[in-house]
């Protein structure tokens, strides 16, 4: 009997080895290419192309002056993906909270078919409506303006899905009867109270709009055209380009500079995405 | 009905309108307009009359029958969302199945999850660049690799397959994280006493994954399998920027949001085919969402009822106090 449970504890002890080996690996997996990417980022092109190394070079401000001496204009790039970003992840989680409570707080006729309707156009991807979207904003003169990338976050079907789901756990009715009683307006007491309350699902949510906003490429893509407009994404696609050919030390920087920002939010907030990820269970 | 007669129910109207109006132009307009296109002659950079052809349907016929391309695109499409989906939720589910094992308490899991979910929040497009920067050729950190083991140098993207393994690899590299938490998530949802009677009942790790929470995860990995569909669908960055072509050597990771994206907005300006392809995507996401959509009815339709109905009486109840 003794003999049978330390067998069995050995082969768990060896099990457990495997297991983490294997998790280790995965880890290294996830970070090496990164961390290749940072150190040839202070490396000359002749170095990069001369071998594999983990030690940083000294070459940081050449390859800087390369990359913004051709078409890669960084801080232009960083500043227009924030004010796309940060304008969508605004419109999406301040309507979509308002569409939630609108859902929720009211007993009105065509309450259900609408969220029935929500969730029928949840999945459908942006691509499919992307040329009679380009033709309208077009039409309008809108290409190359911001606002086709934010305004139509306002309806986050997704977003709306997500906040219902939190009301229903944390909304009482009473609550918004007190405020009534006291004299509250109803766009006061989305404001003030119900807004307030839905702070947890604001900031999960704003965190993922934030990031899939800033990682878009489709339809900025599409949409600007005038280089002073591009957005990071794009700023990489032109890594591709004929101008940075050989100079593989610029596009490890570029890279580094696009990926750099998001490390640092990941990093302060993981433990927040992490636990957003388990509850959304919804990919974008 | 209320003491002061007030109805409330205009406020969900006036709540939901913004949205509704958004919806309406930025959405259901272009989609709609998008469909009317692809029964058009649209096309060209000077914008010029446009008609409706001959043959409504001539786009679509000539897609679905005539044009290499797009079938190649729809068979890349799929070819490159198996290659990442199998190896990703076997991956996966190995993970869930180690990380939630109570008898191996696995340790560090909260460092293991944010290192592993890392590459999911990275920019697509900057990953398929570093990515075709690490397998450049002849000399690139993967060759370098090569030369260090004593093997040749090979032109990884210049290869049909081995640039399609790429790109199957950042999708799979990509996503398994995350696959990894929603399950993680859904076997803690499994009610503990499941566990703790097979655990009663002599059942071994192994037993238990297969009989206990395998048949649990079913709607949850069902759900993960649609919604990665229907993400596989959209693939655009990684085959766009993997290669300097967009689309891979010989089309090689031509996918059909590629196909769409170079019809209308390189070369040709061919929105009419870009339009009727984008419909035929469309069709296939709303099959996909459909399935979904019944799944997620089933999950939370206990859950609503609930609420409706506890809604329901405290309207009584302030009816009655009136």
């Amino acid at each position: 009997m003794a003999n049978i449970k330390t067998s069995s504890n050995v082969s768990r002890g060896f099990n457990k080895t495997v297991i983490y080996v294997v998790c280790i690996v995965l880890a290294l997996l996830s970070i090496m290419p990164f961390l290749i990417m940072f150190v040839n980022a202070t490396r000359s092109t002749p170095e990069i192309q001369s071998g594999l190394s983990l030690i940083p070079s000294v070459h940081l401000s050449t390859n800087w002056d390369v990359l913004v001496g051709k078409t890669f204009s960084p801080f232009k790039g960083l500043l227009n993906s924030f004010i796309v970003s940060a304008g969508a992840t605004l419109c999406a989680i301040y309507f979509s909270s308002l569409t939630a409570y609108g859902l929720m707080a009211y007993n009105w006729k065509m309450r259900q078919p609408f969220f029935t309707f929500i969730m029928c156009v949840m999945m459908i991807p942006a691509q499919a409506s992307s040329i009679g979207f380009y033709q309208f904003m077009y039409k309008l003169h809108w290409t190359n303006s911001f606002l086709p990338l934010i305004l139509p976050a306002i309806a986050a079907p997704a977003v709306v899905f997500f906040m219902r789901q939190y009301l229903l756990a944390t909304l009482s009715m009473e609550i918004v009867e007190a405020a009534r009683i006291d004299g509250s307006g109803e766009y006061a007491t989305f404001n003030r109270i119900i807004l307030p309350m839905m702070m947890p699902a604001l900031a999960t949510q704003a965190i993922f709009i934030f990031v899939s906003t800033w990682n878009n490429l489709f339809l900025p893509l599409i949409l600007l055209t005038d280089k002073s407009k591009y957005t990071l994404p794009i700023m990489v696609s032109l890594l591709r380009g004929d101008a940075y050919r050989t100079e593989f030390g610029s596009i490890y920087l570029g890279l580094s500079l696009t990926v750099l920002p998001l490390f640092v939010i990941y990093f302060l907030l993981s433990r927040y995405i992490i636990a957003g990820v388990a509850l959304g269970g919804v990919k974008e | 009905m209320r003491s002061k007669g007030v109805s409330y129910s205009k406020y969900g109207y006036i709540f939901c309108l913004p949205f509704i109006l958004a919806f309406l132009v930025f959405s259901l307009y272009p989609t709609v307009y998008t469909a009317a296109i692809g029964f058009t002659d649209m096309k060209g950079v000077i914008p010029k009359s446009i008609h409706i052809l001959d043959n409504p349907f001539q786009n679509f016929k000539d897609l679905i029958f005539d044009n290499p391309s797009f079938k190649t695109s729809l068979s890349n499409t799929f070819l490159l969302w198996i290659w990442n989906f199998i190896p990703q939720i076997v991956l996966a589910l190995l993970l869930t199945a180690w990380f939630t094992n109570r008898r191996l308490k696995i340790r560090g899991q909260g460092a293991f999850k944010i290192l592993l979910y890392m590459p999911n929040i990275i920019t697509a497009s900057s990953i398929a660049v570093l990515f075709s920067s690490l397998f450049a050729y002849p000399m690139g950190p993967i060759n370098s690799l090569f030369e260090m083991m004593g093997w040749q140098p090979f032109d990884f993207l210049q290869d049909k397959t081995t640039t399609r393994g790429i790109v199957a690899f950042i999708q799979f590299w990509m996503w398994y994280g995350n696959t990894m938490i929603v399950l993680i998530a859904g076997v803690m949802g499994i009610s503990p006493d499941l566990f703790e009677s097979a655990q009663i009942d002599g059942a071994n790790g192994t037993q238990t994954f297969f009989r206990i929470t395998l048949p649990n995860l079913r709607t949850i990995m069902l759900f993960t399998l649609i919604t990665s569909m229907i993400g596989g669908l959209q693939m655009f960055d990684i085959p766009q920027l993997i290669t300097r072509n967009g689309g891979g050597p010989d089309n090689a990771t031509l996918t059909t949001s590629v196909f769409i994206y170079q019809q209308a907005f390189r070369g040709s300006y061919m929105y009419n085919r870009a339009a009727a392809a984008s419909m035929i995507m469309f069709v296939i996401a709303a099959v996909l969402s459909a399935i979904v959509f019944y799944l997620m009815r089933d999950r939370y339709a206990a859950k609503l009822k609930k609420q409706e109905k506890k809604i329901k009486k405290a309207a009584r109840a302030a009816a009655r106090g009136a």
